[in-house]
């Protein structure tokens, strides 16, 4: 029982720390709406995928990208719970380590979750249209988030200064988004970098997504679910075993 | 009468590498009583005191705390202690009331008593009128009051206090001795404390272990570890001090020179000072006293104590705090 109620005490603090840092919510919400638009318009007058204006072609790809960006960052907030010392309170109290690191899995899904709904309210607004399956959107979304923000959580465990933190951060965010299809199709790539993006877990977030909003798949939903499971799972295993390592 | 100790500490020792930080220290505490860990930095005090609340593997040794091992228990030895690190460690986030509702969840406090639990520790420190303001409003003392507070909030045995002062202005650190003295009393709780500095060691404690390079090297009341010296300081400003004369006075108990100063430790100073200064002739200036915390430590360590200021002090980790995100 007590595990519980900390792993609602740090989803908790998590949730009300997020909500009392605006301006992270609203660039987070912006620069996707500004990707969308720019990046979308931009260069949509160029490309050509199919039958799909390019701009709607990638938004389930931005919406994506806002996760992997949000999650991976909000690692952050470990190295920042060591430099701010209140981790030392978490790591006292009669809790597991496990819960601490669920707690905060859970605090950075919950994050990921209302931004994804924003871009998901505001993007009719700028023209893109898509298919309303919402329960099974937001099922892929939930296991995407817990495999990139337990991601965010291992390289917070490591890292001891916001600097070092946001270099790795970078090095993992970049190519994590870049090599997913999240803005061109993956069907006729030459063979190393199809390659690259087939062992991306998020290159399956983007299949699935696309495919439920706009009903084009490569893979299709099942190989998209199972890939992505089995990767939460191994990132969850690998960060309960880093925040059991995780040193005051 | 023959209630065990609440803390009870054998061989305790913690080593990295060739390095040994606490080398095998046995100290035991009463219930109710306050306990100091006194002496320089980095002598091994909170080193001991993480491994007490087992956030610190020990190498060899353990210890009891509340009846439970900390090494086979350590849950329940959590369960019952109330940890303030030397570091502000609240959420400057949340509110003070927000950081004592998640301290209680992470604890496990029933829900019924945690509300009522909240208002008694907010009580106890005099943050009642602020607990709903954020944590980074609040001054250096208040955050330190609050996380006293909150070391509260589970209603645990004993209360660790890691240097609870430091960085602290002098009216501050006089408040939170004030708390700290009316907790003892309310709370019925036992304190292990770790401090560098003699004032508060000398004002809190009812026993003070001093603590140099991993080793605590006496343990007593400080009246009677001052008293042990056998008599008051007299110092003496002089530039050609005949000492042979002076060590063979029989009420003299101990000589030392730094410089052009003497220390003398004599028994029953005040009736032998005339005589003193009639054999040693002309001196710069004369100081009677009675012994402090900083003769019992140059006694037993021979060295002379300097409260230097520790490395990342409180108000550099609040200034750190501001700068987050």
């Amino acid at each position: 029982m007590s595990e519980f109620s900390g792993l609602y005490a740090i989803w908790n603090r998590e949730f009300k720390v997020y909500l009392r840092e605006r301006s992270r919510i609203v660039s987070a919400v912006i620069s996707p709406l500004l990707w969308l638009f720019v990046f979308g318009v931009g260069l949509g007058s160029a490309v050509n995928v199919g039958n799909l204006n390019y701009q709607t072609y990638i938004y389930p790809g931005i919406i994506v990208m806002t996760m992997i960006f949000s999650s991976i960052f909000y690692g952050a907030n470990v190295v920042w719970d060591k430099r701010l010392d209140f981790l030392k309170e978490v790591l006292v109290a009669p809790i597991r380590r496990s819960t601490a690191f669920f707690g905060k899995v859970l605090g950075g899904v919950t994050d990921g979750i209302i931004q994804a709904s924003i871009i998901i309210v505001l993007a009719p607004l700028l023209g893109v249209s898509y298919a309303l399956n919402f329960v099974l959107v937001y099922v892929f979304l939930f296991v995407l988030l817990v495999g990139l923000v337990s991601i965010g959580l291992i390289i917070g465990s490591w890292m001891e200064s916001p600097e070092g933190f946001s270099m790795l951060g970078s090095f993992v965010t970049f190519p994590l988004f870049f090599l997913s299809g999240a803005l061109f199709p993956i069907g006729n790539l030459p063979a190393w970098l199809s390659a690259i993006t087939f062992v991306n877990p998020v290159t399956y977030g983007v299949d699935a997504i696309r495919g439920l909003m706009l009903g084009t798949y490569h893979f299709g939903l099942l190989v998209d679910f199972v890939v992505l499971v089995i990767f939460a799972l191994v990132v969850v295993v690998i960060g309960t075993l880093s925040f059991r390592r995780m040193k005051l | 009468m023959s209630t065990p100790p609440i803390v009870d500490v054998q061989n305790l020792r913690k080593d990295y590498g060739e390095f040994t930080a606490v080398g095998g220290v046995n100290f035991s505490i009463e219930e109710g009583e306050v306990f100091g860990l006194l002496g320089p930095n980095g002598a091994g005090k909170t080193t001991t005191l993480h491994m007490l609340a087992t956030l610190l593997r020990p190498t060899s040794g353990t210890a009891k705390v509340n009846g439970y091992d900390i090494l086979d228990q350590p849950g329940k030895v959590r369960k019952s202690i109330g940890m303030v690190f030397q570091e502000p460690s609240s959420d400057d986030l949340l509110t003070g009331y927000e950081n004592l509702r998640m301290h209680g969840l992470l604890y496990g406090v029933p829900t019924d008593s945690r509300e009522k639990r909240i208002r008694e520790v907010l009580e106890l420190v005099d943050l009642t009128d602020r607990k709903d303001d954020l944590v980074k409003r609040y001054s250096g003392g208040m955050r330190r009051r609050l996380e006293i507070a909150r070391g509260l909030m589970h209603n645990p045995k004993v209360l660790f206090l890691d240097e609870p002062t430091l960085g602290l202005d002098p009216q501050t650190r006089e408040h939170i001795w004030k708390y700290v003295e009316r907790l003892v009393v309310e709370q019925k709780i036992s304190i292990i404390l770790t401090t560098h500095y003699m004032d508060e060691a000398d004002r809190l404690c009812d026993r003070i272990a001093i603590v140099d390079r991993g080793k605590i090297v006496v343990h007593d009341s400080p009246e009677s570890l001052k008293h042990a010296l056998g008599g008051d300081i007299i110092r003496l400003q002089i530039s050609n001090p005949r000492l042979e004369v002076i060590k063979a006075l029989p009420f003299v108990k101990k000589v030392e020179v730094h410089d052009a100063t003497v220390s003398l430790t004599v028994e029953d100073a005040s009736s032998h000072l005339q005589e003193i200064l009639g054999m040693i002739g002309k001196v710069d200036g004369v100081e009677l006293r009675p012994p402090s915390l900083n003769d019992v430590f140059l006694h037993y360590t021979g060295r002379v104590y300097r409260e230097a200021e520790a490395e990342g002090g409180f108000w550099q980790r609040i200034m750190t705090a501001e700068a987050r995100r």
